[in-house]
């Protein structure tokens, strides 16, 4: 049984704002120390040993040396908005978090759209992407940055089907109540919730599949794994420009797996029913991500007409007939 | 249909009995060099040889002129070029280009050699009929200065664009 | 490495540009220039410029003894240093009719198909890598690693060996190696079926390889290609069966071919080969005879006739064949180099004609080149 922390409200919005601040900052810097060690791991080798116990202050030493390097703008391109893209990944991404239940007293802002936020701010980052890749007046970081709209629309529209599909099931927007709906232990769970809606498991993973996509993870990620050629959207870019693209990578990621708990596994529920809280949130969530970080080192790049054929043609199908499977069967049940 | 190796040098000796019948690209005569007298003469040897001490079964020579003929007829036949080598003989005043050619399907091995004048060697280009030639004599050209007639781009390959050297001559020397 | 993008301003209302690939790749396919002039994503001409790491191994050829060649020949494709080096060796003997007594013929055939594995293995990693998985490339390494300790233990080097000599090879396989690779053979049968499951069966893969860069039999043809390239466009054609060399009729093998000519056939063909290497390889440890290695008389200061000579082999990307002419000197007149990768690229240029991009890179990677072995 958690208490509301009873604070006058500026002195908790502004412990809110640094604790998600610090949340999602310690995040970007220690997914990357988890990538890599993840990565290592796989590929049965070690990952960063070197710097502090089990290259534990690796991210600290790239922070550094990002920070150390100067920022070059290069001539020709539009300088506000050069600059301006890598601010404009990072700040929605924080600002997902406002909604977000960790548990049942820490939501910075309980809203009762909190849903919709989510969803409005999650959509900034491609915008973002877009401008950097326009502003920097290179011909590839253009067409990198066309094909991460482009896959990025494409994907949006079965994670939005998948979400009213939700939306219908749980009867709120409120994240908060969505998660208080999944009390009691992992059958009730959204996941599992197939009296509503036989086809829950394969919704997640449509759900899944499609957060992979937006946050252009492996193996949908064409944009930045151009690596055949060059670096795509973010060629031009470097220190700390660079730094905060990829913080921004990994903060949209824990914004996805923070989504996926929340409306599938429980948020901060239980999985037998006592004691819920921050742990459990924490626990799902970051096995989640690390699900993702296996996904990514394990299969190749898809072709990126596969890709998009695989939204067009098949999860959207897909995610229209579960919305209309679960509409009858809410209709008549 | 596919020939035997002694219906394929019947093929060959065929070819050059009937002479080079001077195809496009031949080389123009310089009356004053010292080969000229090699391109207009007529084919001389087609042999048999033992694979196991030489590697290949068919040993053809024929004239400069007549080097695309061969590659057709072996084209009919099946075969792909294996390699093009320049040879330098410069004590004879001569350079060799030797054309390999081996079967995809079969175990036959052929060669077509002809010689050419050291001072200007000219030899037409098969890579009309096997476009692989292509890169094999812009290499021979790198290497030795042949020139090949008809060759769509005969820029160097291997060596600088600018190169204007051929490193393979007997006479040039290493620094 | 950074594109070259500019409009060719003849270009009429199609606008093309010109993108420059290399020379330095981010995957390892080494340093390879291709001009490509793309209308967009497709690619309208792909034009490859070799010559960048040229070394001009022909002429030191001509520079050197008959013996002192055999380091070069490690150094044209050091992926697949052994069987290059068993082409130069095995024409000199051919030209000086010097016997090679039968075990050092089988320990030829056992380095040379180890050889073959680990270069597969990693032409295996690299391809995946170009395609986005990273990961099995550290799998293959590891199994290479094993091959790489073995030829070790024999010849002292990692990569490119000067094992064999004209007559024979250097020194006599010990028991040591012949009980490590009687394991390395029983460890690594297993490591196929965990390939084909990761990897080979894996859905992505399979749509980004079926139907992707077809090569056809005549194409094949018409340019010379040979090697995986040939066996994937349905033609049987592997120097070990069509000229049979070295003691290759003795043992008991199949030449993979498949029909499709795409690259999924081309992939296929080499994860099939694998799999033969290690039959020869079990069937030639088994059968090892007893006896000298190095042929009883070579002379000193070689000499052979003179004339001309030819010798071919399967090298692990294609044919292989080394022409050396003679002219009865201690030093060759000249040696002729005829690189399977050569040959394979030169068909790139019509081969991507058309293709997308990632595609025509698929099919790079599936001609498994090594540059090296292009430029000499």
């Amino acid at each position: 049984m958690n208490t509301a922390l009873h604070l006058a409200e500026p002195y908790r919005l502004l412990l809110f704002l640094v604790g998600t601040l610090a949340f999602v900052g310690f995040n970007a810097a220690y997914l990357v120390w988890l990538e890599r060690k993840g990565a290592g791991r796989f590929q049965r080798r070690a990952g960063p040993t070197e710097v502090g116990y089990a290259g534990l202050l690796q991210p600290v030493a790239d922070a550094i040396k990002l920070l150390s390097k100067q920022l070059i703008v290069p001539p020709g391109t539009d300088a506000t908005l050069f600059r301006l893209a890598p601010m404009l990944v990072m700040a929605p991404a924080l600002m997902c978090f406002v909604a977000m239940p960790f548990s049942d007293a820490l939501a910075a802002r309980p809203l009762n759209l909190g849903l919709v936020m989510v969803f409005a701010f999650g959509s900034i980052h491609v915008l973002a992407i877009m401008l950097g890749g326009w502003a920097s007046r290179n011909k590839f970081a253009i067409i990198s940055a066309a094909r991460v709209v482009s896959q990025n629309v494409a994907y949006e529209i079965p994670m939005l089907l998948v979400v009213i599909t939700l939306l219908m099931i749980t009867g709120t927007t409120d994240l908060n109540e969505i998660v208080r709906q999944q009390g009691g232990g992992f059958w009730h769970w959204n996941i599992l919730r197939l009296t509503a809606n036989p086809l829950m498991p394969v919704t997640f993973v449509v759900f899944y599949i499609c957060m992979l996509a937006e946050t252009n993870r492996a193996p949908f990620d064409m944009a930045e794994a151009e690596s055949e050629l060059v670096a795509g959207a973010f060629t031009e870019y470097g220190g700390m420009g660079f730094g905060l693209f990829f913080m921004g990578e990994y903060a949209n990621i824990v914004i996805g797996c923070s989504l996926a708990t929340v409306l599938f596994f429980g948020g901060w529920q239980s999985p037998i029913g006592v004691w819920p809280g921050l742990f459990w949130f924490l626990l799902k969530l970051y096995l989640l991500i690390f699900s993702v970080i296996w996904v990514r080192w394990t299969f190749p790049r898809t072709q990126f007409y596969g890709l998009l054929n695989l939204s067009w043609k098949i999860l959207i199908p897909l995610s229209l007939f579960v919305l209309v499977l679960s509409s009858v069967l809410l209709k008549f049940l | 249909m596919m020939l035997s190796l002694p219906q394929l040098a019947e093929a060959f000796g065929q070819l050059l009995r009937n002479g080079a019948t001077r195809p496009e690209g031949q080389a123009p005569e310089h009356p004053g060099s010292p080969g000229a007298a090699n391109l207009a003469a007529p084919a001389t040897a087609c042999r048999l040889t033992d694979y196991a001490l030489k590697g290949y079964h068919l040993d053809v020579t024929v004239s400069p002129g007549e080097v695309v003929s061969a590659a057709s007829l072996l084209d009919g036949e099946g075969f792909a070029l294996d390699a093009i080598t320049g040879l330098d003989w410069m004590a004879d005043g001569q350079m060799e280009v030797v054309y390999d050619y081996f079967h995809p399907r079969n175990a036959l091995r052929v060669v077509v050699r002809t010689r050419l004048p050291r001072a200007e060697p000219v030899v037409p280009t098969i890579s009309t009929v096997f476009p692989g030639a292509n890169w094999h004599e812009r290499e021979a050209h790198d290497f030795f200065g042949i020139r090949f007639l008809g060759h769509p781009d005969l820029t160097p390959l291997l060596l600088p664009e600018d190169a204007d050297y051929h490193p393979l001559r007997k006479d040039f020397a290493l620094s | 490495m950074m594109p070259q993008t500019e409009r060719s301003a003849a270009d009429g209302p199609q606008e093309t540009f010109v993108l420059n690939l290399g020379p330095q790749h981010p995957a390892t396919h080494g340093v390879l220039r291709v001009k490509l002039t793309m209308d967009g994503e497709y690619i309208t001409r792909a034009e490859p410029v070799p010559g960048y790491i040229h070394r001009m191994h022909e002429k030191m050829g001509e520079n050197r003894t008959w013996a002192q060649f055999l380091p070069n020949t490690s150094r044209i494709d050091y992926l697949s240093a052994m069987t290059y080096t068993h082409a130069y060796v095995a024409a000199v003997e051919r030209a000086a009719r010097i016997e090679v007594p039968l075990r050092a013929e089988y320990i030829r055939v056992i380095t040379s198909e180890l050889n073959r594995l680990s270069s597969h293995l990693v032409w295996f990693g690299a391809f995946l890598l170009d395609l986005g998985g990273f990961t099995p490339l550290l799998y293959a390494f590891d199994d290479r690693e094993k091959i790489l300790d073995l030829l070790e233990g024999l010849t002292g080097s990692r990569l490119t060996y000067c094992y064999y000599r004209i007559g024979g090879v250097c020194n006599d396989v010990d028991e040591a190696f012949v009980q490590g690779t009687r394991d390395f053979v029983a460890q690594m049968r297993p490591r196929f079926g965990m390939y084909r499951d990761l990897v080979t069966d894996n859905v992505i893969l399979r749509k980004r390889l079926e139907g992707i860069g077809p090569i056809s039999a005549e194409l094949c043809r018409r340019y010379g290609a040979t090697g995986p390239v040939i066996r994937g466009a349905g033609v049987p054609y592997d120097v070990r069966k069509v000229e049979p060399y070295s003691v290759y009729g003795q043992f008991d093998f199949e030449i993979p071919v498949f029909p499709e000519g795409d690259c999924m056939a081309r992939y296929r063909v080499r994860m099939e080969e694998m799999a033969q290497s290690l039959r020869i390889i079990e069937q030639a440890i088994d059968r090892l005879p007893a006896g000298p290695v190095m042929a009883p008389s070579v002379p000193r200061v070689l000499k052979p006739p003179p004339g001309d000579c030819c010798f071919a082999v399967e090298a692990a990307r294609g044919r292989f064949a080394v022409r050396i002419v003679s002219d009865g000197k201690e030093i060759p007149y000249r040696v002729k180099l005829r690189t399977p990768s050569f040959s394979n690229l030169s068909l790139f240029e019509e081969a991507s004609r058309g293709m997308l991009l990632p595609d025509a890179l698929a099919l790079m990677g599936s001609l498994d080149l090594v540059i090296p072995d292009i430029d000499r």
